[in-house]
């Protein structure tokens, strides 16, 4: 972005985050997820330290930050997926409604059935478009009306219109922007309460990338909405809040993501408090 | 002129493999064919060549393979499955399973079948049976099933298996349902190859007891024959007739080993999931 007068940032970004529609006030917002102080590390070498925010309910949450700092090790403790790594460590506490999603008694599997997961890359089962979207109803036994959850979660997924003739035919055939909203109608179609996206349109073109972004508006009426990007602009274009993670390296060379800063996306992009935000922000950084 | 050189040099390894193998089927077949007739697949072996078939064998060989792939299949796909998705690398005792599977691949047929005698034949007291065979045949064919089956389970990328955890399902959801059927393919092609090898194998057989003379159709737990045994027999005879019956015994063969690899290029082509 070279240059840019440290006040100021990307004027789209800016005008983004300002058409940001007027948040329920603090008191009036329900806590899905309340994280606090997580640390997470691989083999003993922490990639994420001290964490805290809570996420709220039926709101846009952007995870924003620069290669490192650790937005997919952050979004994957949410749905324990950090547990399929080997010598991942999760301390600290994520509640959800209260519950810690890391008590010993806690089953993982029970955890992802109400915290769905869209991965950065489309990955589709190499299955027919129906049978992904019935999967996950099918593993948790919800398989009455089964075609009709389909339809449903393909709705929703703004997916049906292009795949209703042809259910039957393999996912893998079509496009990665379908692909990816097939991933979506996988997700809802358990009706899960948070939705996880990592980075979902990375990957894509930018009218497939629109089309996510337009369905995330729509989605977050039924459903809390995490998303990582490091796209700026999409984080101001979707989010209701944000979170900044930034590196911290330390003395010895160690680097580790830890969260900067944490607030309402009109005020992360415009106002924000804290300067390595506002660095990161007007492009002078990551 | 390096590059030429290479390239003749390239040439001619192709060429001694391909001029081998098209003169012994050419041979074979010459010879075979006035004996590749309904009595070849009806009689039992005899004194005469022109009455001696090699139903005993063929059928015994049919036997081996049914067998065979009843066993190895299985225990060779549990085991790939266990290495690949359940074992933890760091525990001592799974890396030694491994390194003993590397190291079975390695064995010399023979002991396999010096092994089938005193353990199976002698030792559980099985007799000389064609599932005495039929089980050594399996031991050798095993390794080969399980690094097969290893690649293609390896070969289902980690997305798939983390979209369907993301999703709610247990860990036997996720390796029945999406791991398995996605490797199927490659399963079946690597377990269609190693049954190719265990049917062409003679050594571990002449070993379990494998008789060279059978006059009668086999059963499980009878004595038998299979094809390469019966070739081997046939060539050995004085009887010019009978090393042109071996060469048709060996045109039946190839012909089953032709046909099993066709078919585990073909599944491979039509059913491999590519991600």
């Amino acid at each position: 972005m070279g240059e840019t007068p440290d006040t100021i940032v990307d004027v789209r970004v800016e005008a983004a985050a300002k058409n940001r529609p007027v948040l329920p006030p603090r008191a009036l917002r329900d806590v899905v997820l309340g994280v606090s102080d997580l640390t997470v590390s691989y083999g003993g070498a922490p990639a994420i330290r001290g964490v805290s925010f809570d996420v709220y309910r039926n709101f846009v949450t952007a995870i924003i930050g620069p290669s490192g700092s650790g937005k997919s090790t952050l979004i994957r403790c949410f749905n324990r997926l950090n547990d399929l790594v080997r010598g991942a460590r999760v301390e600290g506490r994520v509640l959800y409604h209260g519950h810690d999603l890391y008590a010993p008694d806690v089953d993982p599997v029970e955890v992802r059935k109400r915290i769905g997961m869209v991965f950065q890359k489309p990955n589709p089962f190499p299955k027919s478009i129906y049978d992904n979207v019935a999967f996950g109803p099918r593993v948790l036994g919800m398989t009455d009306a089964l075609d009709e959850r389909v339809e449903r979660a393909l709705r929703q997924a703004a997916l049906w219109d292009e795949v209703n003739h042809r259910l039957r035919e393999s996912a893998l055939g079509l496009s990665g922007g379908q692909q990816q909203r097939l991933c979506i109608a996988r997700a809802v179609a358990t009706e899960p309460d948070v939705i996880l996206m990592d980075e979902p349109a990375s990957a894509l073109d930018p009218v497939a990338t629109t089309r996510i972004e337009d369905l995330m508006h729509d989605l977050k009426r039924d459903y809390s909405i995490v998303i990582v990007t490091h796209n700026m602009q999409q984080a101001a274009r979707v989010a209701d809040m944000t979170a900044f993670l930034s590196v911290d390296v330390s003395p010895e060379g160690h680097r580790t993501g830890i969260l900067v800063e944490y607030d309402e996306t009109a005020r992360i992009f415009t106002h924000p408090s804290d300067r390595r935000t506002q660095d990161y922000v007007t492009g002078r950084f990551g | 002129m390096r590059a030429a050189l290479f390239r003749a040099f390239l040439l001619l390894s192709l060429a001694i493999g391909f001029v081998a193998l098209g003169t012994l089927v050419a041979d074979v077949l010459w010879k075979g064919i006035p004996y590749l007739d309904g009595i070849l697949f009806t009689e039992a072996p005899s004194a005469d060549p022109d009455q001696a078939g090699a139903r005993p064998a063929i059928l015994g060989t049919v036997y081996l393979m049914g067998l065979v792939l009843l066993m190895a299949v299985p225990i060779g796909v549990g085991t790939a499955i266990y290495l690949e998705e359940y074992a933890d690398r760091e525990r001592w005792y799974n890396r030694l399973l491994e390194l003993n599977i590397q190291n079975l691949a390695a064995v010399p047929s023979i002991v396999y079948g010096i092994l089938g005698l005193a353990f199976l034949v002698r030792g559980v007291g099985l007799g000389r049976v064609l599932l005495a065979g039929a089980m050594i045949l399996t031991l050798l064919v095993l390794p080969i099933v399980i690094v097969a089956s290893r690649e293609a389970i390896r070969a289902v990328p980690d997305s798939i298996r983390h979209a369907a955890y993301a999703l709610g399902a247990t860990k036997w959801q996720v390796v029945s349902r999406q791991v398995i059927p996605a490797a199927t393919a490659g399963i079946a092609t690597g377990s269609i190859l190693a049954l190719a090898r265990a049917i062409g194998e003679t050594a571990p057989l002449l070993l379990v007891g494998a008789l060279t003379y059978v006059a009668f159709d086999p059963t499980v737990l009878g004595a038998f024959t299979a094809l390469p045994i019966q070739i081997f027999q046939w060539t050995a005879r004085p009887q010019e007739d009978f090393k042109l019956l071996a060469a048709a015994a060996i045109v039946v063969l190839l012909a089953i080993l032709l046909t099993m690899n066709a078919l585990a290029i073909w599944l491979r082509d039509r059913y491999q999931t590519r991600f």
